[in-house]
């Protein structure tokens, strides 16, 4: 089971009311390669991933949900008590027509989140590679929502999100070689 | 009646504290998934998990419970679902 | 262990294109692409607040990014 903690893994910390830029990082939320995408992706995987990078998949899986809190702490901040007007200026009327001031999992086209984001192929070696490649895309969507960010306060909570997509990798690379190790070779009987 | 309890610097400085540590923590249990045998890191995993369960503990104190569910204490009244939540603040 | 955090390619650039010719483009190269299996005892950020705010306990992981076009 999981517990919560009543903080955010970094700090969130938004300069002023900016609608539009909520529009952009709404891509992390229920986007394809957004952090929702990623902890549904590692929790579901670690069932059938051979046990040595079963509790790594946890792990990452887990801490992703700060991530979605993190996001999810920005939009509300930059969307809060902004008028139907300024909504409708910054792009987001089709939003507030159907959501009002909720927020919701679609990414920043409008388009709901789905399961065809995620892949479970069963193959470890395929899952993980997988999981790199999320990574690697979370990475390169993090820097194009900080080139249009004019924020510097929330491009310093973008740009710590961007460095865990690395440590990331990082690890499911590490996951790789530890799959590829011939330590437990198979005993004939 | 608007909900403006105001959150004292103590509340902002102290909470960056254990955001600091329990990250180096979170870190370093990433690292020994794959790094089982690395004696020193799991030395300073143990030891940050020690700080940062000085520093709820403290925090706790003045601020209510940073956990549901018997993993912090709660006052009277139960003062768990008191607000800020941490997207408020 | 030592990498450039970037790498550069040249465009082809036709006299047809419409919009101003972007003559060299980039790419971030960061460190995990280079690492391997991280080795053990790498140099730690001084403090957790450090690290926190790099977002990495290890400088060696560290990748620094600022906006398209703020670097030179």
């Amino acid at each position: 089971m999981w517990y919560y903690e009543k903080k955010l893994q970094y700090p969130v910390k938004v300069r002023e009311c900016n609608p539009r830029l909520a529009k952009y990082l709404i891509e992390q939320y229920g986007g394809a390669d957004g952090e929702l995408s990623a902890a549904l992706r590692y929790l579901n995987q670690r069932y059938t991933i051979p046990g040595k990078v079963i509790g790594l998949l946890n792990d990452i899986g887990t801490e992703e949900f700060a991530h979605l809190e993190m996001i999810a702490t920005m939009v509300y901040k930059l969307t809060k008590d902004a008028s139907p007007e300024q909504l409708k200026e910054a792009g987001l009327a089709p939003h507030y027509v159907n959501h009002d001031g909720a927020l919701f999992y679609h990414n920043s086209a409008g388009n709901p989140w789905t399961a065809e984001y995620i892949q479970a192929k069963g193959d470890p070696i395929a899952d993980i590679y997988e999981d790199i490649a999320a990574e690697e895309k979370a990475r390169a969507t993090y820097q194009w929502i900080i080139n249009v960010s004019d924020d510097p306060e929330l491009n310093d909570s973008l740009r710590f999100l961007r460095e865990r997509e690395i440590v990331h990798s990082q690890r499911f690379r590490e996951a790789v070689e530890i799959l590829k190790e011939e330590r437990d070779k198979k005993t004939i009987f | 009646m608007s909900h403006t309890k105001t959150m004292p610097p103590e509340y902002y400085a102290q909470l960056e504290q254990i955001q600091a540590i329990d990250f180096v923590i979170v870190e370093l249990n990433l690292y020994l998934d794959t790094h089982p045998h690395d004696y020193q890191a799991i030395q300073q995993y143990n030891q940050c998990t020690y700080e940062s369960k000085r520093l709820k503990k403290q925090f706790e104190k003045q601020f209510g419970p940073l956990m549901h569910f018997g993993r912090s204490y709660s006052n009277y009244p139960w003062n768990w679902d008191d607000t800020p939540w941490p997207w408020q603040v | 262990m030592s990498h450039t955090n970037k790498k550069y390619w040249y465009p082809y650039v036709s006299p047809y294109d419409p919009c101003k010719p972007i003559t060299v483009k980039s790419y971030p190269t960061p460190p995990q692409l280079y690492m391997g299996f991280q080795p053990p005892n790498l140099a730690q950020f001084e403090t957790p607040k450090q690290a926190l705010f790099h977002g990495t306990l290890w400088p060696a992981l560290y990748s620094k990014y600022d906006k398209r076009g703020d670097e030179t």
